[in-house]
Formats: C-alpha cells, structure tokens, sequence
C-alpha cells in the first residue's frame, strides 16, 4: 500500500463521516480540527474506519501524532508497514 | 400524528410500512413521517392488527390527528374501527378537559404526554395551535416544495429550535448552579480502560458524564420528569436526552433509555448509535418523546460553561464544559489537576436551589469513583 493509497483511504474515511466537507479545500499541514467540524464522537469514527480498513488500531495515546492529514497518513503508513513486516517476519507485532 | 418534542406542531406521513390487515407489534416501525427535525420512524406501542390506516401518505396534519385504528390481539374484527372507545376512557387532567371543551377539541385525537399518558392542558394547547396552523391555507410555494429539501429543513428546524425555546425561556423560572469537577481520576480510569480495548469499543468522557447524571438523578428524582398541569410528574424512568448537533446546523437531543440500568459500554453503544442516526436522519419516534433531562456538553470547542435552555416539559438541562488545568493542592503538593465546570439549569416551579446544589455535589461525587460508573 503506497502513501498514496493511504491517504485516499484517510480522506474517503473523512468524507463518510462529513459527507459536506470539501476534501480539496483541506489544508494538509494544518490541524484537521481547526479546518473541518469533527466533535469527539466524529474523531472516534474516523478511527474505527480506519481500522476496519487498513487494519490499524490506533491507540488513543497516539491521536496526537496524526492532528494534520499529512501526520495522519505518515502514521498510518508506518503503522502498515510495520503490521505487514511484522507478517512476512513472524515476530508479534 | 405523535409530539416528537414540546416545539413539533405537525408533521407529513411520508409512507405507510404496513398494510391494513398486517399484525404489529409493539416497537414495529408502522410509518415514516417527516418532521422539522427530519424523518422519524413511527412505533407501535400496542400489539394488535392494523385496521385501517386514516392519514393518507404525504398528507400534513396536526399533532394528535389519528394516523391509522389498530385493532388490539384478541379483540374481533371491526371493533376498533367501528365503535371509538367512549370518552370516558381517554385520559385526560381536568385543566386539560376544560380546554378542550372550551375550544372544541375531541380529546381522543390528542396524544398525552402527562403521567401514564394522560392527556395534559399543554397538549391541548398543542393540538389547539396545531389545528390552526394546519387550517391556514397553505402558500403556493409551500405546496409544491417537496419535504426535505435542505435549506428548507435548516430553516424551519431552526424555527422550531426558536418556537421551543422562547417557550421554555418564557414559562419557565429558569435558575443556574455551576460546579467545578475534577476529572483525574475519571480521566485516569477511563485512558486505563481505552488503552485495553480496540478502538470500536472505548469511551468517550462523555459517556461518564451522562452515567453520572443518571446516577446522581437515582438520588435526586425531584429534577428528572415534566412540569405539566402545573404540578411535577416524575419520569417513569432516567432517560437522558443527549443534545447532539446536526451537520449542517440544528440539534436534536435523542434519548439514552434507562441510563442509570447501564453499563457504561451500554451507554456508550445507545450514544454512538444515536447520534449516527440523528446524523443520518433515521430516528425514531420514541428515540425523542422519552427524554426526561437533557445533557449538553461543548467541552470539545473549548467552552468552559454553558447555561442552558431547558427544554420543556422538562425540568432540568446539565451543560458540560470543556476541561481546564486548575491549580490545586493533591496531598499536600500544588498541582495542576483537569477540571470541567457542570452546570444545572432547573425549573424553579420544581425544586429549589438546595436540591439543585445537593444534585450537583452527586455528580461530582459520582465522577470521583469512576470505576463504578
């Protein structure tokens, strides 16, 4: 899965929660919150989308690595990469 | 047509989903009706057998017009229909028969919302208002507009927003009590807890508020019910109506049923589940006409206090803030703690401000011991 991927996957996630919210118009290197309405019920839906579809779950101590889209998708990467890493080696993830 | 909440007048029935002559059953959905609110489900409260139904689909009618006769199980075709029950069998307030006869409203068409029920004087009004609205000839444009187009729903949802609240601030001899809760120990527990499960299963802080509500209102039952007739009738369960904001602007608070019966992962799942469909527009009726307090929490936009607009027949709102670090001194050492500021808006007519006081101090107390939430 390429940077790519992740962050059209990222932004459909966003867009079925805010299906008003135009996804062009976001700024990637600034904090999401301060762009777009997303109140904590929101937040914690982007997240189990997330998983369900990257198989990411994202710890809550780790929100704050992910306030930008641009945090977001670098996270998530990571977190792929390391999931199928992980896979290939068969060392616990 | 049912009252989905003290500021609907009337409503559209958008379709029938059951056909006459089909067995129902209490909690079916019968009927889709649209609202200022958007489109609600309609349930069933009896089991029987749909007769007939009396509305036809995209028909606008007032609060309280019958929809459709289901006949109860076991009773034999064509009673229902065929023979009203006798007036003597609707529950009514004596106020509520006197206003009634005066304005020349057949109680019987009238939903209640008082006690078991019964018919209340503010319900007559309702349906008195309602009628008279629906009598008023329609305009062109309001004819040929179908329901639901959007600017047209965030306009006169905020009409009914205005109608309900100008109401509350009008009759109601609203007073304020705010508290300062600390939150570490609710916070500590609650990031113990998420940290051990995926992520479909955690918490928000607000589900430990609402829980802390509904418990504090176990002890304090004086503020968890509707000021109807002039007299307090209490809920005949803790159903907190949680205000959640629409995409789009407007608000809707749908109701967590039997609150204080929960777990915290119950309340949780009944939250999520609800405010995913107040966002999808897919509510049903009983979802807003059970709540008996309203809980509002902004803490997400910073705020740190909010003093609410109750929303009457109710007798209490509690508005949450956002947290704040305050200083204070844990165990001899000045620290900075997390703090959210709690405010009642209650019903003078209902309680007193010492009630108000002791209910908040409840809360307060509930949310230092979290793991029994």
């Amino acid at each position: 899965m390429t940077r790519d991927d992740i962050r059209t996957v990222y932004l459909a996630t966003l867009h079925a929660i805010a299906p008003e919210v135009d996804l062009t118009a976001i700024r990637a290197d600034r904090p999401l919150r301060e762009q777009i309405d997303l109140d904590s019920m929101d937040l914690l839906n982007v997240m189990i989308g997330l998983g369900e579809k990257l198989g990411v779950d994202v710890p809550e101590a780790d929100y704050g690595r992910m306030t930008t889209v641009d945090e977001a998708v670098t996270y998530l990467l990571d977190r792929v990469e390391a999931g199928q890493s992980s896979r290939r080696t068969g060392t616990p993830a | 047509m049912p009252a989905l909440g003290a500021d609907m007048e009337a409503g559209t029935l958008i379709e029938w989903l059951k056909r006459p002559g089909d067995s129902v059953h209490r909690g079916d959905i019968i009927a889709v009706v649209d609202t200022q609110k958007g489109a609600i489900d309609i349930e069933v409260f009896e089991d029987g057998v749909l007769e007939r139904t009396v509305v036809e689909p995209m028909s606008k009618v007032p609060v309280g017009t019958v929809l459709a006769i289901i006949r109860p199980a076991g009773a034999p075709a064509g009673t229902a229909a065929e023979r009203p029950p006798p007036a003597a069998r609707v529950r009514a307030t004596p106020a509520a028969r006197a206003l009634a006869s005066e304005r020349g409203l057949d109680l019987s068409t009238v939903a209640g919302t008082g006690a078991d029920g019964a018919v209340t004087r503010e319900d007559v009004e309702r349906a008195a208002i309602a009628r008279a609205t629906a009598q008023a000839p329609p305009s062109p444009s309001a004819q040929e507009q179908p329901p639901g187009a959007p600017a047209d729903r965030i306009a006169s949802m905020r009409a009914a927003i205005g109608a309900a609240m100008a109401r509350s601030k009008r009759e109601i001899p609203h007073f304020y009590l705010t508290t300062a809760i600390e939150m570490q120990k609710a916070l500590a527990w609650q990031s113990g807890q998420n940290a051990a499960r995926p992520v479909a299963d955690r918490l928000l802080t607000v589900v430990l508020l609402i829980k802390a509500v509904a418990l504090a209102l176990k002890e304090h039952p004086q503020l968890n019910g509707f000021w109807t007739d002039g007299a307090f009738r209490p809920g005949t369960g803790i159903h907190v109506g949680s205000a959640t904001a629409l995409r789009g602007g407007g608000l809707i608070a749908p109701a967590i049923r039997d609150a204080d019966r929960k777990s915290l992962d119950l309340v949780m799942r009944d939250l999520r589940d609800l405010v995913t469909r107040a966002r999808a527009g897919s509510l049903r009726s009983s979802d807003l006409s059970d709540a008996t307090i309203t809980v509002t929490s902004l803490g997400d936009e910073g705020v740190e206090t909010v003093h609410g607009i109750i929303y009457p027949p109710q007798v209490a709102l509690v508005g949450f803030g956002g947290l704040v670090e305050r200083p204070a001194l844990v165990e001899g050492h000045l620290q900075t703690v997390p703090v959210l500021a709690a405010t009642l808006s209650a019903d003078h007519r209902a309680v007193d401000g010492r009630r108000g006081a002791q209910f908040l101090a409840a809360v307060r107390q509930r949310l230092q011991h979290p793991e029994q939430l």
